[in-house]
Formats: C-alpha cells, sequence, structure tokens
C-alpha cells in the first residue's frame, strides 16, 4: 500500500452515500488545488518506489567516498557514510510513506471502533471509555513516546503501533461526538423503532455517515505522523541503520550542515515539507468537498 | 492523572533485564543486582511499590534520581520552571501574533495577501520543529550573527538569559503561530457570516468596529479552547525544541532521562508535566469563562 492509493481510493469512499452518479468526486476533480497536492504525491511515491529502478544504488557504507559533494555519480552528493544521498532519499521515503499511512489507517480504525462504541453504548461505559481518553490526551505525547522508545528497541513496526497508539485518541472523539450526533436524527430512530440491533445501526448507518469526516481526519493523520516520526528520528529514536528514513536523514543533515556538508540537509529538507505539505494540502480539500456535501 | 501515574509505573517496569540492570549496566554480578534491588525495596510486589511510590509523592518525595545522585524534586524544581517559562512567553507571542493575523486573513478571505499568508502558514505547519529551528539558527546566527545558538548557559544572568531564550522562543512561537492563526481564520471566517454581524453592519458600525468588537471577541471563544487543547502538543515541541538548543529545561532532562532509564526521575516528570499541562487547561476554562458571558452562569 501507498500514498499513491489514497486519492483515486479514498475519494470513491467519500461519495458512495451520494449516490447515483459521483458528485463527491467531480468536487474535488475541481478542487484544482486538492488536484495537484494528489499528483505531487503521486510523483513522491514514484520516486520513493519506482526511483530505485532506475537509480539503483548499494545499501553498503563506502567510506572512501564519504561526504561528497554532488556529481555526475551521485547527483546528491554522500553521505558521511559514503552512501548515495539520492538512493537513501527514495529508501528512506519507502518507511516514511509506510508509517505515514499505515499509522493514517490504523489510528482511523481504531479510533472508529472505539469513537462508535462510546458514542451508542452512552451511560457509564461511555463515561469511562472517554474519561480514558481525555486522562491520555493531556500527557504531551512526545514524553509518552520517547518513554516507550527508550523501553523497547524500535523498528518500523513497532514506531507505526506507537504513534498510532497516540494517534486515535483525537479521532476517537471526533467519532463519539458525530455518533452522538447521528444517532438522535430521525432516520436512526426509525431504524430503532423498527427493532434494528445496535451494531445493525452501527455499521449501516453511523459508519457511512462518518467516513467523510474520518477521511480527512486520517488524511491529517497522515501528516501528523510523518512529522512526528520525523521528530523521533531528530531525538534518536528511529530505526536504527542500516534502514534509514527522511526523519533520520533530516537530522543527520541537521548535524553536518554546519560542516559545510549542505547537501545531506536541503534535499531531505524539501522533500520532507512538500510531501507533508501536500498531504495537508489533500486533507483540506477533501474536507471543504465533504463539508460542502455536509452544509 | 492517577491513571497517568499507573500506566508509567507498568511501563517502566516492564524494562527488559529489571530497572537495577539499567543502572549498574551488564557488567555486574548477580549479587550485586540483588543487593541494590533489596536495596531499593524492587523485590516486593509491583502493587506495593506503587502504593509506596504514591504515599512519597503525596508526601512531596518523589524519589532519588539513580545517575544524578539527587532527589527528583529538586531536580524538578529547578528545570520544570524553565520549561514553563520557555512554553508559556512563546504562548504569548504566538497568541499575540497569530490572532491579528488570523483576523485580518479570515476579513480578506480569498485576497491575494490572505492566500500568501496561508501558504506560509501552511508551508510552516508542514515542517518539523527542529527543522524550523535550525532553519531560524541559519539566518539569525550563521547569516545574521544576531542571536546565540545554544542555550545551554541558560540560567547564568539576566542578561545573557534573555538571548539565549531568543532562539528557542521564536522557534517555539512560529510552529504554534502557523496553528493558531488557521484555526483563528477559519473561526473568524465563520463569525462574519453570523447574523449578528449583518445586524452591526446595518445598524451603521464601522467595519472596524465589527470586527474589533464584534467579530473578534467571539472568534476567541473557539480559539482560546483550542489553545488550551493543544497545550500538550506546545508542551511537547517544548522538548524537541530544548534538545535542539540544548536548553536546560525538564524536556531535555527527560530525555538524558530516557536514555540513562533513570527511572525516577521519568515518573517525576510525567506526573509533573501532565499536571501543568492539565492546570493550562483550566487556566484556558477559565479564559473562555472570561470572554463568553454564558458559560460563566453556574
Amino acid at each position: 500500500m501507498t500514498t499513491t492509493a489514497l486519492a483515486p481510493e479514498l475519494a470513491p469512499d467519500v461519495d458512495r452515500e451520494a449516490r447515483p452518479r459521483h458528485p463527491a468526486l467531480g468536487r474535488f476533480l475541481h478542487h484544482r488545488l486538492g488536484v495537484a497536492a494528489a499528483a505531487v504525491l503521486v510523483l513522491i511515491v514514484a520516486f520513493c518506489f519506482l526511483g530505485p529502478l532506475m537509480h539503483p544504488t548499494a545499501s553498503a557504507a563506502n567510506l572512501l567516498a564519504a561526504n561528497q559533494p554532488p556529481s555526475g555519480a551521485h547527483p546528491l552528493g554522500t553521505t558521511p557514510n559514503g552512501r548515495d544521498v539520492l538512493g537513501r532519499l527514495m529508501v528512506g521515503g519507502q518507511s516514511t510513506l509506510e508509517l505515514g499511512l499505515s499509522v493514517g489507517v490504523l489510528a482511523t480504525g481504531f479510533g472508529l471502533l472505539y469513537g462508535t462504541v462510546a458514542g451508542l453504548a452512552g451511560g457509564v461505559l461511555d463515561a469511562v471509555l472517554m474519561r480514558i481518553v481525555d486522562a491520555l490526551l493531556s500527557i504531551p505525547f512526545l514524553f509518552f513516546v520517547i518513554l516507550l522508545a527508550s523501553i523497547v528497541r524500535p523498528t518500523l513496526p513497532l514506531i507505526i503501533a506507537v504513534i498510532s497508539g497516540v494517534s486515535w485518541l483525537s479521532t476517537a472523539r471526533l467519532v463519539r461526538a458525530e455518533t452522538l450526533r447521528l444517532r438522535t436524527l430521525d432516520y436512526v430512530e426509525a431504524s430503532r423503532g423498527f427493532g434494528a440491533r445496535s451494531w445493525w445501526i452501527l455499521l449501516r448507518h453511523l459508519v457511512p455517515n462518518v467516513l467523510g469526516v474520518l477521511v480527512v481526519n486520517g488524511t491529517l493523520k497522515v501528516a501528523d505522523a510523518i512529522l512526528t516520526f520525523a521528530s523521533l528520528g531528530y531525538l534518536g529514536l528511529g530505526v536504527p541503520p542500516p534502514a534509514t528514513n527522511w526523519g533520520a536523514m533530516l537530522s543527520a543533515g541537521v548535524n553536518n550542515f554546519f560542516d559545510g556538508y549542505w547537501w545531506q540537509l536541503w534535499p531531505a529538507a524539501v522533500l520532507i515539507v512538500v510531501t507533508v505539505l501536500a498531504v495537508n494540502v489533500l486533507g483540506d480539500a477533501l474536507r471543504d468537498v465533504v463539508e460542502r456535501r455536509l452544509g | 492523572m492517577l491513571a497517568v501515574s499507573i500506566v508509567v509505573f507498568g511501563l517502566l517496569h516492564a524494562l527488559p533485564g529489571g530497572l537495577v540492570r539499567a543502572q549498574l549496566g551488564t557488567h555486574v554480578s548477580q549479587v550485586a543486582v540483588r543487593a541494590l534491588e533489596v536495596e531499593e525495596g524492587l523485590t516486593k510486589p509491583l502493587p506495593v511499590q506503587y502504593l509506596l511510590w504514591l504515599r512519597g509523592v503525596l508526601e512531596g518525595q518523589l524519589g532519588q534520581s539513580f545517575k544524578l545522585g539527587e532527589p527528583v524534586s529538586t531536580l524538578i524544581g529547578l528545570y520544570v520552571p524553565r520549561t514553563i517559562l520557555l512554553v508559556g512567553v512563546s504562548l504569548l507571542f504566538a497568541v499575540a501574533i497569530a490572532i491579528p493575523l488570523g483576523l485580518w486573513q479570515g476579513y480578506r478571505r480569498n485576497h491575494v495577501d490572505d492566500h500568501a499568508l496561508s501558504a506560509l502558514m501552511l508551508t510552516l505547519y508542514s515542517m518539523p520543529t527542529f527543522l524550523l529551528g535550525v532553519l531560524l539558527i541559519i539566518v539569525l546566527n550563521s547569516w545574521l550573527g544576531l542571536l546565540p545558538s545554544l542555550a545551554s548557559d541558560f540560567g547564568a544572568s539576566l542578561g545573557t538569559d534573555v538571548r539565549d531564550l531568543a532562539l528557542p522562543v521564536l522557534t517555539l512561537t512560529f510552529a504554534n503561530v502557523s496553528y493558531f492563526s488557521r484555526y483563528m481564520r477559519s473561526s473568524v471566517i465563520d463569525n462574519l457570516l453570523e447574523d449578528y454581524v449583518r445586524t452591526a453592519r446595518a445598524k451603521g458600525a464601522s467595519e472596524r468596529r465589527v470586527l474589533l468588537r464584534h467579530v473578534l471577541r467571539n472568534s476567541l471563544t473557539a480559539t482560546v479552547t483550542m489553545i488550551g487543547l493543544t497545550l500538550p502538543y506546545t508542551v511537547s515541541g517544548s522538548l524537541i525544541v530544548e534538545a535542539l538548543f540544548n536548553f536546560p529545561g525538564a524536556g531535555l532532562l527527560f530525555w538524558n532521562a530516557a536514555q540513562t532509564r533513570d527511572f525516577m526521575v521519568l515518573l517525576g516528570i510525567v506526573l509533573v508535566i501532565s499536571i501543568a499541562t492539565i492546570l493550562g487547561n483550566l487556566l484556558a476554562d477559565l479564559a473562555y469563562g472570561l470572554l463568553d458571558p454564558r458559560v460563566r452562569v453556574r
């Protein structure tokens, strides 16, 4: 799974409720900024996953070629270990994008489950579930993540789990609020009046209706996750070498920049900012599409 | 808060190899490990250890730092106020910049200046905090030579402190402005569509009066709530900033403690920072009451 899939795959989700034709998809295609952001993301994904085919690089360190400025063989120079910066950016991008998308999906899925259960259950269970969320939300999350990461040796799946473990909280809150709003609507009442069970109402009425909001929320989670991953990389809590990611490259670049090795900083910086920016713009565009349908 | 402390306590005791191993390293005998475990009460059942620690907390005792050899409460008394200062000052600046900015952007919605500012803010928002800090170092320190890039001497004297604080505060301020102003802008846009704005204009109020007396106040309520809710994120951001500038605050202390697995320090800081964050939230709620008379009546 890659981020390319984001735009084409999620957009149909948005309009599933807006049958018979696809007005939401049409509106999205008219959102020029949103389409541009999606296109940029497609390019970035292609760069990371198809790029290595066109620009194959060895992953082994080569200390004889350390810290070389950009040249024909190494268009973006080399790292302190003599690895090709361009090649490393592609490989690092793969794990960065995988992490962002996984966190977006996991956090959204769990938040959806938790929030709808709390919202539908009501009463004591709801109160207990939401107090837990409040308590966890009041801890500055980075402290929590650092604590976890310092206890267990970080691997990519673990970091995905940890960031998702923090990220689902606000989704759960959002979903619960939406559920509370939706469950008082007439058609849900009517369904209940016909004797529908809770799980039926959940799957048939609530989940499809919160999907739009969730897609927007999930997109922004992807952006946040990439930034958090970068920050963790900076604090030395990323994935250990030879695996790499943009955050780790960026922090190495920061440390070496003041020795004059500018090519180790700027490419990683530009890629990370452009990617997160594109994801954020895409999220805003999707919100415009979804909210117009609601309003 | 209680839940938080239980979670943290449990996590730390899940350390592979145990706490004492983390302190002494791997090159010690079983006997020495055992002795220290007994000495520090680590052989007692976990719930008992937890209750002992909790009793200590209530008496103001947070335990001893393994690595630094000082009581945790002393360390916290020294480091936490600096973090509160850093976060507090940059929050003030961020609010002072973001609110007029958001108001202006909301008012000038979809004009060129609004688009330019939105793009700038979104770019800042899409930047890891440490990269923002490094960009500021490059411009203000390397190019212009204006400000020191390290704040490790913070606490020496008032004159140098202000200069040392400048870059950390600026970094955290910019990170927050980008978030707050986006929120303020959309809040202003929502409010400008409200009926009371039309009423005010119909009564002949000047644009200036409509904006400053009506829209500003109504938009502030939502923004203040949001600022309260994002406080934990700001505190997290300050950890990054402290690590970047070597600013001796609670975040840096925590980071170092995490690397040396200094268990009591970690526990103490999480507790104190969580309490401080909750108090900050309370402050935001109080401010909310000041701004919106409807929630004051109880």
